[in-house]
């Protein structure tokens, strides 16, 4: 059995394609016959396009036309280099650009639109980048026989020239470029025979590195237009409430005030720049409805979920009767957990530039889903499709934020620039508290365990009920919801992979007013969390060591087993810590499948009466062909930092429906010297690649617990508990 | 008017006396290199360098800076072609991912090594604290940093000038 179809986790994607009516990905599927569009690509550059990924320049540059938002996972690299392999081009000519929105060129072709999500940047491009860089090769080889009178047969193409051994004639692809853009692509271009791999699975430097190092790298935040006024909108305080009335008669009084505009989001006031839009606001005056707004606070909320919980939700996963194994059972142990509500926290928070002309709109942004953004903005500003142009910038991180159903803040700066009649291009700019109070937030939830064992000890009943909201309601991605199910709020939970034989999953989908969204590694943030330390719990139970029951309990999983063992042998795991006077120390370990990427951690802690100190981290990743293993191993280090900080200290709370959190004082991310060494191993695989921006973030929370749990024997339900430290 | 030297330049800097430097160098002087992040001194993405000493450019107004004064941004820490070897370091290393936050990093763990050019990892702790970085870079932060410490090669342009 192919272990990466083994569990219903995986039948997500296939639901997705249905709903989105995915291109087959076969061999010859992709069309590198394509011709570019005319005025799809910017216009006066004057290389040649070989096909919709691949242009080269006379001064021998290779630029890769990347169809993906590069939001820190070094997708710009990575694609690059896939091409290049195939293209045998020198690594020092090439350079990579975004593409620009365009479904049919540029789609996923997991989901069938252009966006980048799931961690499905890679695995979704593999086969196409390969075949956009081998077509392309092929096409300069058959411009250098045409050029040398000499069959493509005996050419050798290395490092970016085209050489006939023969006659000792050789050119560079940038001489070959405007006759090669003129050969007929290959029906189906030859592939490489990977052990011939050169630069992938090399260590090769992130071409973003030396512009996000000197200041030049542009964010949306950087983009400038010729007059161009900034605009920072009042925000209703709750969700679902509306403008009632406002006055802006002090705001405008404000020097570089320009326009203060009424828009369906809010109030919008556009200055000369961002201090003086600060100091418009802070004179508007403004009141609300909160006729239809979200009043409850949440812990109100909790109890409502706890209510919930009594009874059983929609069904997930049926796997033999764990009702009846529960009566059975020889012991059973329950466990009640529950979740906050999360901000993504972007270091840059939401922004976008729009230009707004009679016949034509850019859109200037760092955007998840461009075509998603473009059909939005273009009904908003009544422009066709066609003349609304997305131009994609790096984004100052992200984490699933920029890939909103309903476009929120790229329809914001839409609705200000129509609403100031396009006198001006507009620079939407968020600050910090808008964005922590902009919801779209990872969903509070609740869960509730039961797991059983039997006289002998065994594992034999699992029950997993969760409360949530689920985000896809009332957006077009709602059809995934399929009897009563979210795949989104049960991944990593339905997934378990362990032996039992009587497993039960189900699930309430509950209304919140408060808006949610993806949250880097989605539903794996809590399920991986519930699964992993209630497993370590059973264990206990069962008086065996947790790192042992799990590798008897996934014995026919073996890409989970191989992290696994990878991280117990490089840990040590057995062997005893040392602490020093007043100290205890632990090690705990998590291991959970995520995006199809499989990722073991041991987490090695010592706990005393200044807290916690989460030491060190060892992590295994399995995410098939490494195409570059430092950003593979970058990725893994900042999913634990990411997932660590939202263990320790993240919560959003509201209290009346008003979110609690302001700044990065009220919510504090992860700083330096909480960030422990992390030793990360990339097992070697030859499956294809799978993503690696999500799935180091899912068990570095339940190693962590697991191992404060090893040091002092405290638990923790609720996260964050990074305060509940030793107050058990 | 405040007379002052921006990257090297003769300056006058021009606008209300309450604006925070940063808002002054990315809408007025066009300097985008440093970054909006909090608006409140939390966490760093604006640092620059003022005479030499690191400060959070949200939290300091037009008013705040002295005549006189030399104010370095990440577009004037290179000296000439040359990178400072921090941000040599930086792109050897892979640290930045999203980037976002690294002109900010970079300009104050400078600072950092131009008054102790040797730190304990402690040290780094201590002074890099106040900068957030969501990608969780930390790690690669500091072996860059430690990748320089010892070396004499982090002197400054903005601190010779200073």
């Amino acid at each position: 059995m192919h272990d990466g179809a083994h569990t219903p986790d995986n039948a997500l994607p296939v639901s997705r394609r249905a709903f989105l009516k995915v291109v087959t990905l076969a061999a010859g599927g992709f069309a590198v016959g394509w011709r570019l569009p005319a005025g799809v690509l910017a216009d006066g550059d004057d290389g040649a396009d070989l096909n919709p990924f691949v242009r080269i320049q006379p001064d021998n540059t290779v630029t890769v036309v990347i169809k993906h938002l590069d939001k820190g996972q070094g997708i710009t690299t990575g694609l690059t280099t896939i091409v290049a392999e195939e293209l045998d081009a020198d690594w020092s000519q090439m350079q990579f650009e975004f593409a620009p929105a365009n479904d049919e060129l540029y789609k996923n072709l997991f989901f069938g639109i252009q966006v980048t999500g799931g961690s499905t940047a890679i695995a979704n491009s593999w086969m196409q980048m390969r075949q956009a860089g081998a077509a392309a090769r092929a096409m300069l080889v058959a411009a250098a026989a045409e050029r040398f009178g000499v069959p493509v047969g005996g050419l050798r193409v290395e490092k970016g020239r085209v050489t006939d051994p023969e006659s000792g004639r050789s050119a560079s692809f940038g001489d070959l470029a405007t006759l090669a853009a003129d050969q007929v692509p290959p029906a189906e271009p030859v592939l490489k025979d990977p052990k011939d791999f050169t630069l992938i699975g090399a260590t090769l430097p992130r071409l973003d590195s030396p512009s996000k190092t000197d200041g030049t790298a542009t964010y949306t935040l950087d983009v400038t237009r010729p007059g161009m006024l900034v605009a920072l909108v009042a925000h209703p305080p709750r969700f679902g409430a509306v403008l009632a009335a406002f006055n802006a008669d002090k705001a405008k009084k404000i020097s570089g005030v320009r326009h203060v505009v009424a828009i369906p989001r809010g109030v919008a006031v556009v200055a000369d720049g961002f201090w003086a839009a600060t100091r418009g606001r802070e004179a508007l005056e403004v009141q609300w409805d909160f006729t239809n707004a979200e009043m409850r606070g949440s812990a109100e909320m909790l109890s409502d979920y706890k209510e919930t919980a009594k009874t059983k939700g929609a069904s997930a996963r049926l796997t033999g009767d764990a009702e009846a194994a529960l009566a059975d059972a020889e012991d059973v142990i329950e466990a009640e957990f529950d979740f906050p509500f999360l901000a993504h926290a972007t270091m840059e928070p939401m922004d976008c530039v729009v230009d707004l002309k009679t016949d034509r709109c850019d859109v200037f942004s760092g955007a998840q889903m461009p075509t998603v953004d473009r059909q939005i903005v273009a009904g908003i500003v009544g422009l066709p499709l066609d003349k609304v142009y997305v131009h994609t910038h790096f984004a100052g991180g992200s984490f699933g934020r920029r890939a909103v159903p309903d476009s929120d803040y790229a329809a914001e700066a839409a609705m200000v620039a129509k609403a100031i009649g396009g006198k001006a291009p507009v620079k939407l700019i968020w600050t910090r508290e808008d964005d922590m109070h902009g919801g779209r937030y990872r969903p509070m939830s609740f869960h509730r365990l039961r797991g059983g064992l039997d006289v002998d000890g065994r594992l034999v009943a699992w029950d997993h009920r969760i409360v949530m909201q689920t985000f896809l309601k009332d957006t077009p991605f709602e059809i995934l919801i399929e009897g009563g199910v979210d795949g989104t709020s049960v991944e990593g939970a339905r997934g378990l992979p362990y032996d039992i034989p009587n497993v039960s999953v189900d699930l309430h989908l509950v209304d919140n007013g408060v808006t949610t969204l993806w949250w880097r590694s989605v539903g794996h943030t809590h399920n991986g969390y519930v699964t992993e330390v209630f497993f370590d719990m059973l264990a206990k139970k069962a008086g065996q060591d947790p790192g042992d029951l799990r590798r008897s309990l996934l014995r026919n999983h073996p890409r989970h087993l191989q992290v696994l063992e990878t991280v117990l042998d490089k840990s040590g795991w057995g062997t005893p810590l040392v602490a020093r006077a007043g100290a205890r120390r632990g090690r705990g370990v998590a291991v959970h499948e995520s995006f199809n990427s499989f990722v073991a951690q041991v987490a090695e802690v010592t706990v005393d009466d200044n807290g916690l100190k989460v030491d060190r981290i060892i992590c295994a990743v399995d995410c098939g062909i490494a195409i570059n293993p430092d950003i593979i191993v970058a990725q893994m280090e900042g999913g634990i930092g990411y997932g660590l900080s939202a263990a320790l200290r993240e919560a959003i709370t509201l209290t009346d429906g008003i979110v609690d959190q302001d700044n990065f004082d009220t919510y504090e991310p992860l700083r330096i010297n909480d960030m422990p060494d992390i030793e990360v191993h990339v097992v070697a695989s030859g499956e294809a690649p799978t993503g690696v921006g999500e799935p180091g973030v899912p068990p570095v929370a339940p190693a962590v617990a697991n191992a404060i749990a090893d040091a002092t024997g405290q638990r923790f339900y609720r996260l964050p508990f990074g305060d509940e430290i030793g107050t058990a | 008017m405040t007379k002052v030297t921006l990257n090297g330049r003769s300056v006058e800097l021009d606008g209300d006396g309450d604006m925070p430097v940063l808002w002054y160098l990315r809408d007025i002087a066009g300097l985008t290199g440093t970054k909006f992040g909090c608006g409140a001194g939390l966490c760093g993405a604006c640092t620059i360098h003022v005479d030499g000493e690191a400060l959070r450019s949200c939290q300091t107004r037009l008013d705040d800076i002295q005549d006189g004064s030399s104010i370095t941004t990440i577009e004037g820490l290179a000296d000439g072609e040359t990178l400072h070897a921090l941000q040599q370091a930086w792109a050897e290393h892979n640290v930045p991912q999203c980037g976002y936050c690294q002109a900010g990093q970079i300009m104050q763990a400078a600072v950092l090594l131009t008054e102790n050019p040797n730190p304990s990892d402690a040290d780094i702790d201590e002074a890099m604290w106040g900068n957030i970085c969501r990608c969780g870079t930390y790690q690669r932060i500091k072996a860059a940093i430690r990748s320089v410490a010892g070396t004499g090669s982090a002197s400054t342009a903005d601190a010779a000038r200073a």
